[in-house]
C-alpha cells in the first residue's frame, strides 16, 4: 500500500516558527501549502479532535497569510474588492469576507479585523501571493499593504480556551466573539481575535515569530491544553461545516453556491458595487444552478473529495468536495456540490465509493452545532 | 514453524502449515493514524500478487492493500468490522486482515525478510 506523501512543488516548503517546538513533541509533519506542517502529535487525530471538543487545543497555523493595510482609506480600497461591508467594520471588531472576481468566482476567504484605522488580514496560505498582488494592483496610492511574513500565527480553540487564556492575559477574557484587541501575552506584544476554524470558542493569536515558541510553550505548560494538528484541524472545520480554500470554495464557485450569501453586507446589497456583483445578483434572484450541501454518508468508509454523487433516478447529482469520518458525529460526513434540485435537506442521494453505490442524505450544515461564545 | 515476509507496500505476510495471514505493518499503521474502516475482500476470490484487494481508511485517506502472493482469500479478520483501530493497536497480530492459499508457495521466498523490510523503512 503506497503511502508515500506526494511531493510539494518547487520551491521547497518552508517551516513555520514553531518546528522546533513540534519536532519536540513528536509531531509527525507533511506539506501544505508551501509549508511543513505538524499533521498529528502522537495523541493521533482523533484525541486531538476530542480534546478540542472538550478542552482546549493549541495548533500552529503560522502558516496562513498575515497582511495589513494603513491609510486613511484602507477600508474603502479593501471594500471595493471584498463582498463585506469593511467601511462599516468598528475597531476591535473582527469580519469573515471574501475576494471575488467579476464573474462572481471566489478569490479567497478571509479574516479581516480592524485595529483603529488599520485592517489586519488573514488570508489562505496557499493564495497569499495572489492576494498580495491582487492587493498591490487595486490600491489606491494612500493606502499601504505589509505582508507580516515576521509573525507567527498560533490559534487556541475549545470551550476550555477563554479561561486559560483568562489566567495568561485576562483581558482576553472580555473579548466577545469576532472581537480583536492588541494584547501582552507573557509580555508579548499579541494580537488577539476571538474567532477560529473549528466551531467552537477559542482564539486566534498574532506573534512576532521569535517569541511565538516561548507563548506556545507557556500556552502548552496549561493543564488544558494540548497540541493538535492539521489533521484535526480539517475534522474539526469540516463538522462545523466550514469551506476550505480550494477544495470547497474556489475561482469557479460564487458565494451563493458556496451558502455564503450572509457574507454580503446589507449596504452592498443596495449599491452592488463589488467585483462580480451582477452575476451574484443574478443568482440570488433567479438561483444558482448548485449549491453546497452537508451529506451523510452511510457506512464506514468516508467519500472523500471526487467522489461522484448520483440521484435517486440515476442523474449525475454532483460531486464531494471535502470528506471525513466525523468523531463526534460517529459518521461518514462529506461537503458536496449538488443540483440545485437535489439540495434540500433530507434528499436521497448516493456516492460512488470504488464503484458502489452508497446511499448518502443532504442534511442541515453544520454538521456539529457551533457552540461560539455570545 | 511459521516466518514472516514483508513486500515494499508495507504488507506482511505470515506463512503457517500453507496459508497465509496478511495485515499491514506496524509502520505502515503508524504512518496512516487512526483508522476508521477496512475494506476486506470476500472469500473465495481469487486474487493475482500485487492486486488491491483491500481498503484501509484512516482519519486522513484512503489506501489500497495489495495481495501480497497470488492465491485464493479463504478467511478475512471478522474483527476489524467491529473494531478496525485494531489495526493501530496489533497491526502485526490480531489486526490481520485476510488469510489466502498461495497459488505458488515458492513465491513467498521472494518476499523480504525482516532485515530487508526494516532498511527499507529505514530509508524512506
Amino acid at each position: 500500500m503506497p503511502i508515500e506523501i506526494a511531493p510539494d512543488e518547487p520551491p521547497p516548503p518552508q517551516p513555520t516558527p514553531l518546528a522546533a517546538l513540534h519536532a519536540r513533541l513528536g509531531a509527525r509533519s507533511g506539506p501544505f501549502a508551501g509549508w511543513i506542517l505538524p499533521i498529528q502529535y502522537p495523541a493521533g487525530i482523533l484525541a486531538e479532535h476530542r480534546h478540542t471538543r472538550t478542552a482546549a487545543s493549541l495548533f500552529d497555523v503560522s502558516h496562513m497569510g498575515q497582511l495589513s493595510l494603513a491609510g486613511a482609506d484602507a477600508a474603502a480600497a479593501l471594500q471595493a474588492l471584498v463582498v463585506g461591508d469593511m467601511v462599516g467594520l468598528r475597531p476591535g471588531r473582527q469580519r469573515y469576507t471574501l475576494f471575488t472576481n467579476e464573474a462572481g468566482g471566489i478569490l479567497d476567504d478571509l479574516m479581516v479585523a480592524r485595529l483603529g484605522e488599520r485592517l489586519h488580514l488573514v488570508v489562505n496560505a496557499g493564495r497569499t501571493a495572489h492576494d498580495v498582488t491582487h492587493l498591490q494592483t487595486h490600491l489606491p496610492a494612500g493606502v499601504t499593504l505589509t505582508h507580516h511574513a515576521d509573525r507567527a500565527l498560533l490559534a487556541l480553540q475549545g470551550p476550555r480556551a477563554a479561561e486559560v487564556l483568562a489566567r495568561l492575559a485576562p483581558p482576553a477574557a472580555q473579548l466577545r466573539f469576532m472581537d480583536a484587541a492588541e494584547l501582552p501575552i507573557a509580555g508579548v506584544p499579541a494580537l488577539l481575535t476571538r474567532s477560529g476554524y473549528t466551531g467552537e470558542d477559542g482564539y486566534e493569536i498574532s506573534l512576532p515569530a521569535d517569541a511565538a515558541e516561548r507563548v506556545a510553550t507557556l500556552l502548552l505548560d496549561q493543564p488544558e491544553v494540548a497540541p493538535a494538528g492539521l489533521g484535526a484541524r480539517d475534522s474539526l472545520r469540516l463538522e462545523a461545516g466550514l469551506p476550505l480554500y480550494g477544495h470547497d470554495i474556489d475561482e469557479l464557485t460564487t458565494p451563493v453556491e458556496a451558502g455564503l450569501t450572509w457574507t454580503i453586507g446589507k449596504r452592498r446589497r443596495m449599491d452592488w458595487d463589488f467585483p462580480g456583483a451582477e452575476p451574484i445578483r443574478d443568482q440570488l434572484d433567479h438561483g444558482a444552478p448548485r449549491h453546497r450541501v452537508g451529506l451523510v454518508v452511510q457506512g464506514r468508509s468516508p467519500a472523500r473529495a471526487g467522489a461522484n454523487l448520483v440521484a435517486a433516478d440515476g442523474t449525475a447529482a454532483g460531486s464531494v468536495t471535502s470528506g471525513t469520518f466525523s468523531p463526534s458525529r460517529e459518521a461518514c460526513i462529506a461537503l458536496a456540490y449538488v443540483r440545485r434540485d437535489l439540495a434540500a435537506d433530507g434528499t436521497e442521494l448516493f456516492a460512488l465509493l470504488r464503484g458502489v453505490q452508497v446511499p448518502a442524505q443532504v442534511v442541515p450544515l453544520p454538521f456539529v452545532p457551533h457552540r461560539y461564545p455570545r | 514453524m511459521s516466518e514472516t515476509r514483508f513486500t515494499t507496500d508495507h504488507e506482511w505476510v505470515r506463512l503457517d502449515a500453507g496459508v497465509a495471514t496478511v495485515g499491514i505493518t506496524a509502520h505502515a499503521q503508524g504512518q496512516l493514524g487512526d483508522i476508521v474502516f477496512v475494506e476486506l475482500p470476500a472469500p473465495g476470490r481469487e486474487v493475482a500478487a500485487g492486486e488491491a484487494c483491500a481498503v484501509v481508511e484512516s482519519v486522513k485517506a484512503a489506501s489500497d492493500v495489495f495481495a501480497p502472493l497470488a492465491g485464493r482469500i479463504t478467511e478475512v479478520n471478522p474483527a476489524l468490522g467491529e473494531d478496525p483501530a485494531l489495526v493501530n493497536r496489533a497491526a502485526e497480530g490480531e489486526g490481520w486482515f485476510f488469510r489466502l492459499v498461495p497459488a505458488d508457495p515458492a513465491a513467498f521466498a521472494a518476499l523480504l525478510d525482516a532485515a530487508g523490510y526494516a532498511k527499507l523503512t529505514e530509508a524512506a
